[in-house]
């Protein structure tokens, strides 16, 4: 059997992490290709929906990535976002999703480095949980 | 003819003036010598005192000078020479050769790694590393566009080589390209040519140039950033390794009378040493030792950021410590500085690296391009000015602004910025003023209701996609998908063929939905949404999948992999285009007038500067005269008596018949939102006004101390300055006392101009009469900028200085003696005296200032102050649109400072009141009423005050989005639980649509 390639989306605000993933492009940094990136204007933007529905479609785990606190172009959306993360880890434990499968991270617009680390790291993290449980039901 | 105006140098404060005056849609060239815009700023990895990434802040305001309609960018062009009179100049500019076609370059790259001319300085990098002779100058360049270094080129110079020009697709390579001059016509021009830094070689006793590990204070910034040269790994430049121990060195070229170096004080360099210590310390486990005479951090949350560093970070921070030499030993390159301790011994520690924080200096060439503009340097060779007009060169219609003044930091340069642009917009704009037209589109077409037509366009990028992505099958792959009814690709889709082949496309094949696969958004949308305007399509329509940056350049050895996400990306860039809506910005009516409230310096010159441009202003002031608190000064600036300008100010304000003053009048309320506020004041009927200054001020600190008030030896600056001015001083033997009321435990800043003010008072006892004892009794000695020459001038007249200790004690009096402790001497000292200054400091005043801020839900600082929307970038905005704040109100300054901020606040004022209406941007939340229950949770979630809770017609309650106020984050919809609440453009079925799009493969 081949090696457990996880699929994972990856919601980016427009004014950090998504600057910060060009940056990533822009200095070549080389990293799994695991990950689609959804862009929203804020971290705050991502619905509890989109998480739980991506999950539902069959991510293996869903990334956000927000601008650092007290940076948010729109004063304190990231906050917010660090809020339902929170909350919303709690509802898919309930539901038996390793918590893990979620997380929330902050990426700036010149931290390409730290995007593709991120990335790398949760595409890691994934492959230890291997894949999501609902896929393994289903088979 | 549609008058312009003119500004140079491309730098933060340039782009800055040329977007303020674009916005109030004057036609601007904006000059930059060097091929790229950004300054000195765009090199900074972090800013103080916020830590803000340099890059992130800066970037966007390079894309919109570049991007704006009303600016023409002039990058590598210079001014030859300006004849005429201010309203009617006659500029020559050079445009020099840049050998590159900046038009028809795509920025691909493909050339720069064939280039066989090797090994060239990077200038970009300070010589950290090196390029070849055509190059890109950075990677967030802006103009994007390569650039032959003709010294360089082996074409040019010799006519054997060409592989640029055989490996660019576009065939933007012209090696016969040649310096070519025209005139331009224009109003008014702003000098903003920044500043060059100080040249370390010149103090050969710090070794640098010869010492490898000694590095200058910018090139530490590079070695620190992730953009830099070793991307941000902080390595010793002799061994590569991670260092234990790093020196700064203050003051390297700046205070000093030895050879070389600059008499005055750099004003930045305390700050941005700090910053880097607290930078390197996130990075590395490293002691780090500051070393420097005094700490200037006079500016806004400045003294809390260096006690952040020594407290939080552990920077080890060296008071009156003046090092002497730096010695390399020549085997393990370390670095010795031998110093002076605070003790007044000599000692020594070693290190390795040793950053030099330089100072600041007038530019290159900064007399030749004074003689061009026809304008004086001051001694110090920077920018001729005076206190009352700090903007204003020697020039009539010439003005100036940022570091050509005089050393400063980034939101000084940038209120200034705003300042000169209200000041150079006056020449420009009056009865026939013709303003920029805004550009003709074709009528859009109705897209309502019609099966969603999308036209897909996949980019090679040159080599830079296709070499990865299989570019021809994505581009097949496409066609497959519903809704594609044409699918291309081409090798360049931001080349003006490709952007031309979209327009027609969209009428000859009737699109209705334009999807590019290329690179990002964030850089190239706008292109992309313009061709789709011009092709007569809503520009919200069109959509855009990442496939470069965030595909291809990351995953260049995946081949297969990258197509496959590639062709996930598009699918999902399709799946959500086929859902997008056309958008209009809601059109939002404006009062042409302002309201300032506060009638002292600041607030008056703001009121003037407005009038100016025939825009009706109302002052409201509380007191029952005009002049603020500068009516209490008794000095002279500039040989002029302040209260003398201050009264001149006050009748100038008076009879103009565009100002209303109110006087005596408290305001209760200010309800609105930008373009129509209503101001509400006692006795006073409503007063409309589309933007609202808050030009308010602050008080000076009531000691308690030294039972002041009581004892008539014990008196304030003030008190001072009024007994000399009056010949009514006689006294002979005379202490200041500092940071009375500031510095301490209750009240952590520094109040910045109380250093100054005793020094200048110091200077004129001594000049009256030689005899007398004159002390200062100070903590720091904070006279930065030119300011420094006071201290200088006290010192050589016999004026003494006592540093006492930096923490909560202060001296003691016991109504003949002050006693103090020496920290220098290390013992206590009597000073008897018939006469003790206190320099009181500035309160903020803050119960008023939180009334106000109340009004119109704008923040209050730690220390009382009102809090702007950007501490770097917007120093005079708040977060609320259309409310403004200036001098100090917004932090204790000097009155030349709060004069610049009054007019940067009133040209930002003028961006919004000189026009007719506002256009809000498309992407807002809108609230579905059908769904709405109006429980109010998104409410409380807006950071804007866009949203209230209404009582609707039928009674029930429901949230209403202000559009004028709504930023677009999205905070809301999320929060919504009704689903009610939608974000145009990022609507919740488009966004589920991509992830549905990413999971169902077949795209159904």
């Amino acid at each position: 059997m081949s090696e457990f390639e996880p699929k994972i989306v990856a919601f980016c605000c427009n004014w950090c992490s998504y600057a910060g993933a060009d940056g990533a492009g822009v200095a070549r940094l080389q990293m799994p290709t695991n990950f689609r990136i959804i862009r929203t204007m804020c971290s705050a933007r991502v619905d509890p929906e989109f998480i739980l529905r991506s999950l539902a479609k069959g991510a293996d785990g869903v990334i956000i990535l927000g601008c650092h606190p007290a940076d948010c172009h729109y004063i304190g959306g990231n906050y917010r976002a660090r809020r339902r993360i929170a909350l919303i880890r709690l509802v898919l434990e309930q539901y038996g999703f390793d918590p893990k499968r979620l997380r929330l991270e902050w990426v700036s617009a010149s931290e390409g480095e730290k995007f593709q680390k991120t990335l790398t790291d949760f595409v890691n993290t994934i492959k230890e949980l291997g894949p999501t449980p609902l896929q393994q039901e289903g088979e | 003819m549609t008058k312009s105006a003119l500004v140079i140098g491309g730098g933060i404060a340039g782009i800055q003036a040329s977007l303020d005056l674009a916005d109030r849609d004057i036609h601007v060239y904006l000059v930059e010598k060097l091929p790229t815009i950004g300054g000195t700023m765009c090199r900074l990895d972090k800013t103080f005192p916020t830590n803000d990434c340099s890059a992130c802040i800066l970037s966007p305001k390079m894309a919109d000078c570049i991007g704006h309609p009303n600016i023409t960018t002039l990058t590598f062009h210079e001014v030859l020479k300006v004849e005429g009179k201010a309203g009617d100049f006659s500029v020559t500019v050079k445009k020099k050769a840049r050998y590159v076609d900046p038009k028809s370059c795509t920025a691909c790259g493909d050339c720069l790694s064939k280039c066989p001319s090797k090994g060239i300085p990077d200038e970009f990098e300070y010589g950290l590393t090196t390029r070849r002779a055509i190059y890109i100058p950075h990677a967030q360049a802006v103009p994007r566009v390569a650039i032959i270094d003709a010294a360089n080129c082996r074409m040019i110079q010799s006519g054997k080589c060409g592989v640029c020009a055989k490996v660019c697709g576009k065939s933007a390579i012209n090696y016969d390209d040649k310096d070519e001059e025209f005139k331009i016509e224009v109003g008014s021009i702003i000098a903003a040519p920044g500043f060059k830094v100080w040249n370390a070689e010149i103090a050969s006793e710090y070794g640098y140039g010869r010492f490898k590990n000694v590095v200058t204070a910018l090139e530490f910034e590079r070695m620190m950033c992730a953009s830099g040269p070793e991307r941000g790994h902080i390595a010793v430049p002799s061994s590569h390794e991670e260092p234990k121990k790093i020196a700064f060195i203050q003051c390297c070229g700046s205070r000093s009378d030895k050879p070389g170096w600059k008499k005055y004080c750099s004003s930045v360099c305390c700050m941005y040493a700090t910053k880097q210590a607290m930078i390197t310390k996130e990075h590395l486990d490293v002691q780090e030792d500051i070393f420097f005479m005094d700490i200037r951090s006079y500016g806004k949350e400045f003294e809390a950021y260096i006690e952040r560093g020594q407290k939080e970070y552990g920077i080890r921070m060296h008071r009156s410590a003046r090092v002497s030499n730096i010695e390399e030993d020549p085997v393990t390159k370390k670095l010795t500085v031998n110093f002076t301790n605070s003790d007044g011994d000599g000692t020594s520690e070693e290190y390795d690296i040793v950053v030099l924080s330089i100072g600041l200096n007038p530019p290159d060439g900064a007399e030749e391009f004074a003689e061009t503009l026809g304008i004086e340097l001051n001694d110090s060779g920077f920018c001729k000015t005076e206190v009352f007009s700090p903007l204003n060169t020697t020039r009539e219609g010439v003005f100036v602004t940022g570091a050509f003044a005089a050393p400063k930091d980034i939101p000084t340069s940038v209120a200034e910025a705003s300042g000169s642009a209200g000041k150079a917009g006056a020449y420009i704009v009056d009865d026939k003023f013709v303003p920029c037209a805004p550009k003709e589109y074709p009528p859009e077409k109705d897209v309502e209701g019609k099966e969603p037509r999308v036209g897909v366009w996949v980019c090679h990028c040159g080599i830079n996609i296709g070499s990865v992505v299989d570019v021809p099958e994505v581009t097949e792959y496409a066609k497959t998908l519903p809704h594609v009814v044409l699918s291309r690709q081409s090798q360049y889709a931001c080349a003006q063929d490709c952007l031309e082949e979209i327009s027609k496309a969209i009428r000859e094949e009737d699109l209705n939905r334009v999807v590019v696969a290329s690179c990002t958004p964030r850089t190239h949308e706008p292109l992309f949404r313009e061709a789709c305007r011009n092709g007569g399509l809503n520009k919200y329509l069109f959509n855009m999948a990442n496939i470069r940056d965030q595909c291809s350049w990351i995953h260049m050895h995946a081949h297969e992999a990258a197509t496959e996400k590639a062709r996930d990306l598009l699918r999902m860039a399709i799946a959500k285009a086929a859902l997008l809506e056309p958008l209009v910005g809601s059109e939002i009516s404006v009062t042409k007038s302002a309201a300032v409230i506060g009638g002292g310096v600041t607030g008056m010159t703001a009121a003037l500067d407005i009038a100016a441009q025939g825009i009706p202003v109302h002052i409201i002031e509380r007191n029952n005269e005009l002049g603020g608190f500068a009516l209490n000064f008794n000095h002279k600036e500039d040989g002029k008596d302040v209260v003398g300008f201050v009264k001149e100010l006050v009748s100038k304000v008076e009879n103009n018949k565009n100002i209303t003053v109110h006087k005596g009048v408290t305001v209760r309320d200010i309800p609105g939102f930008v373009g129509n506020f209503r101001v509400i004041a006692d006795g006073r009927a409503e007063i409309p006004v589309g933007a609202v200054l808050f030009a308010t001020g602050a008080a000076q600190y009531n000691p308690s101390e030294y039972n002041f008030g009581k004892d008539k030896k014990v008196m304030t600056t003030v008190q001072l300055e009024e007994a000399l001015a009056k010949g009514k001083f006689n006294g002979k033997n005379i202490a200041f006392v500092q940071c009375v009321g500031s510095r301490n435990s209750s009240v952590k800043y520094c109040s910045r101009v109380c250093c100054a003010g005793s020094l200048r008072n110091a200077i004129q006892i001594k000049m009256n009469d030689p005899t007398a004892n004159v002390t200062i009794i100070h903590k720091d000695i904070r006279t930065y900028g030119f300011r420094e020459e006071l201290y200088n001038k006290a010192s050589s007249l016999g004026v003494k200085f006592l540093r006492y200790c930096a923490d909560d004690a202060m001296p003691d009096f016991t109504g003949d003696v002050v006693k103090a402790h020496d920290t220098i001497l290390g013992r206590d000292v009597g000073i008897p005296v018939d006469t003790l200054v206190l320099a009181a400091g500035i309160s903020p005043l803050r119960e008023e200032k939180e009334e106000l801020a109340k009004m119109v839900k704008v923040p209050i600082s730690k220390d009382g102050f009102f809090f702007e929307a950007h501490q770097k970038l917007r120093p005079v905005d708040f977060a609320t649109e259309g409310v403004y704040v200036a001098g100090a109100a917004h932090w204790p300054k000097f009155m030349d400072e709060c004069i610049a901020q009054g007019s940067g606040a009133a040209a930002r004022m003028l961006t919004i009141i000189s026009k007719d209406k506002l256009i809000s941007e498309g992407i807002v939340a809108v609230s579905n009423p059908e769904l709405c229950d109006g429980c109010g949770i998104c409410e409380g979630c807006c950071d804007y005050n866009a949203i209230t809770i209404v009582t609707a017609e039928d009674g029930r309650l429901r949230s209403n989005v202000n559009p004028g106020l709504c930023k677009g984050c999205g905070s809301c919809v999320a929060s919504c639980p009704a689903g009610a609440m939608e974000q145009r453009g990022f609507r919740n079925k488009q966004i589920i649509a991509e992830i549905d799009a990413l999971f169902d493969k077949a795209g159904a």
